[in-house]
């Protein structure tokens, strides 16, 4: 039928997009988005092509171990950026970590949302009791400082857990601790913005219809709440990444036989006063671009998505 | 807008509302409440109404804002349950009750601003499963938007690039998807420019004609309850104070209040400069005043009228009003 809403193509409708147009304009966005890109697809083909799996054992020789950056006095090809004490490549390695430091960003964000969203849109549809609990239950949370939780969840959990699944269940307690403290922002957001839409007449039209109210709170009111909520979970990615490796550097997050960033940095950490300053610097180096990115990306998003700021 | 002479089919009622009341809870906060012991807060925004409207025809309620006639046409849809008293619709094709739906006072927020218009339409269809396959749908809400005057092609566009008008008859084509009998109109006309309300009416009325539908008919403009209406209830601060055929009304208007709604009509053949503006404001609803509730603004008011509430008087040109005056009057010619 020539009236069924012809699907003009994705990539056509954003290219037409208000969005877009203020991309094209913005440098910085543009640089910052390029630079995540690099940075992640870098991380991700690692495997392809770096010299090492670093945390194979078998591929590590205690010989190369304590060469400085390739253009330092003794450095070696082919360790662009130097090996540490055991020989292990410190770029393979922080490919590596940065592959897990994203995985698990992106992780919390994804379960965050899920939680925030569907807390917030429960709470803000009906109101009364239910958000009543729900609410100050957040405000508990909130109340606490993301770090404490995350340590505190992950101390607990991980005495919970069998030995034999500290190691492997380590990203999980990670994205649960974030979780944790993460999804109350969203819940927040959407909740209020639940409680503006609830009261419009399109959702009344649809009430009128018997519409299941899971149908009207997902297909009515949340594509109406998702604008605040795509930027706070821009700029949480950013968070949680550097939460992520606060709680790796602590030592309470990932294990040296999967390191994030944050592992990287506290493994490094130790030689820094003998010299070796390549061994932390480096992964220290690519967190700071990693969440830059991101975050110059969060606000670029935050202006462009805020109509009064144009 | 002529006054035609849009007289009631002799038919039996398809909506009854027998004394509904809603009570509204304006209370503080719970805590607030402990904290400053006040006491719960109630507003009586509707208090005990009472009206049928007969099958095929269409009954106006007008007030000025705040005077409970949204909250009525929330409650006779079923989005609110009334506190008390009953509605009950006549029973329809198949032996259901009469199938409602409502057609909403503002076009900006009637209408999901992320839908595409020809999903909003279908949205009725595809729910109570009125069409088994999208090509039905699809055929149907291409002549709904036929009906309203709306090409095909407009059903891909978004809400945002239409006029308020056009937005309305959206609002028209989705309520008339779901194959109502009877529809609640929710001041269609209000937020539009008077040319288009002339449109936008005489579509409805056009309708009416067409399918047969029966209006409860909600409006402060009293020049577009003319056009629309047989029978008008006026309403103020929740209760029903005079009901009359349309032309019996703005003949012969009965309460103070109706008198006054009429003095504000604009007449540019006659206007009357002489006309004495109407003094007081509309009292809050959470402290109404004693006895007849419109006794502040009245210009016959005596103590009766602060100390007694008057009851309903049924005059013999099948109309009712809820004042003392009235009632004195009609003692003396009996």
């Amino acid at each position: 039928m020539t009236i069924l809403p012809r699907q003009v193509s994705r990539l056509a409708r954003l290219r037409q997009s208000d969005l877009w147009w203020s991309f094209t304009r913005n440098r910085g966005a543009m640089a910052a988005a390029g630079l995540l890109l690099v940075l992640i697809v870098s991380a991700f083909t690692a495997p392809l092509y770096v010299v090492q799996n670093p945390f194979d054992p078998a591929q590590l020789d205690l010989l190369n171990a304590e060469y400085p950056p390739i253009w330092a006095e003794g450095g070696q090809w082919p360790y662009i950026l130097g090996t540490d004490t055991q020989g292990r490549d410190i770029l393979s390695a922080i490919l590596y970590g940065t592959r897990i430091s994203v995985l698990i960003g992106l992780a919390s964000v994804f379960f965050a949302l899920a939680v925030g969203i569907g807390t917030g849109l429960v709470a803000g549809y009906y109101g009364g009791l239910i958000e009543n609990l729900l609410m100050r239950f957040g405000d508990i949370l909130l109340s606490i400082p993301t770090i404490l939780i995350a340590i505190l969840v992950s101390a607990i959990v991980r005495e919970l857990l069998p030995p034999s699944l500290r190691e492997v269940g380590a990203g999980g307690v990670l994205v649960f601790a974030i979780v944790l403290s993460g999804w109350v922002q969203y819940a927040r957001t959407v909740r209020a913005q639940t409680a503006v839409e609830r009261g419009k007449e399109y959702v009344q039209a649809a009430q009128l219809l018997k519409v299941p109210a899971r149908r009207i709170m997902f297909r009515h009111i949340l594509p109406n709440t998702l604008t605040p909520i795509l930027v706070a979970a821009t700029l949480n990615f950013g968070m949680a990444i550097l939460t992520e490796a606060t709680l790796s550097f602590l030592g309470i997050g990932m294990p040296a036989s999967q390191p994030s960033l944050g592992t990287l940095i506290r493994l490094g950490n130790q030689f820094l006063f003998s010299g070796m300053w390549w061994i932390t610097v480096f992964p220290v180096l690519q967190l700071c671009l990693l969440v830059v990115a991101v975050n110059i990306l969060g606000d670029w998003l935050r202006d462009a998505l805020n109509p009064k700021l144009r | 807008m002529t006054a035609s002479a849009h007289i009631a089919p002799v038919a039996s009622s398809a909506l009854t509302v027998s004394a509904i009341t809603q009570r509204f809870d304006v209370s503080a906060p719970w805590l607030n409440r402990v904290i400053e012991r006040k006491s719960r807060l109630f507003v009586r925004a509707v208090d005990d109404v009472s009206f049928e409207v007969p099958k095929g025809g269409c009954l106006s309620l007008v007030g000025e804002s705040g005077c409970g006639k949204s909250t009525v046409a929330r409650m006779v849809t079923g989005l609110y349950a009334p506190s008390e008293g009953s509605i009950s619709f006549a029973p329809g094709e198949g032996g259901k009750p009469l199938s409602v739906q409502m057609i909403f006072q503002d076009p900006y927020a009637s209408l999901n601003p992320r839908w595409r218009v020809f999903d909003i339409i279908a949205e009725p269809l595809r729910e109570l499963k009125l069409r088994s396959t999208e090509a039905e749908v699809a055929a149907r809400v291409v002549e709904l938007l036929q009906t309203v005057g709306l090409a095909a092609s407009d059903g891909r566009k978004f809400p945002h690039e239409f006029s308020g008008g056009q937005r309305q008859r959206i609002s028209i084509a989705r309520a008339l998807a779901a194959e109502p009998e009877f529809l609640v109109c929710d001041e269609p006309t209000s937020a539009l420019d008077v040319s288009v309300q002339a449109q936008i009416l005489n579509l409805m009325r056009r309708l009416q004609d067409e399918m047969g539908l029966t209006y409860l008919f909600i409006s402060h403009d009293m020049s577009v309850v003319r056009h629309m209406s047989d029978q008008i209830a006026v309403m103020y601060l929740g209760r029903i104070v005079e009901q009359a055929p349309t032309e019996v009304l703005f003949a012969n208007p009965r309460h103070p209040y109706t008198q006054l709604l009429l003095d504000t009509i604009p007449d540019v053949a006659a206007p009357r400069r002489d006309r004495e503006p109407s003094t007081g404001e509309v009292p809050s609803p959470l402290k109404p005043p004693s006895g007849c509730t419109f006794h502040p603004r009245c210009p016959q008011a005596d103590q009766r009228c602060s100390a007694e509430r008057p009851g309903m008087t049924a005059l013999p040109d099948d109309s009712r009003a809820a004042c003392h005056r009235v009632a004195e009057m009609l003692e003396r010619m009996v």
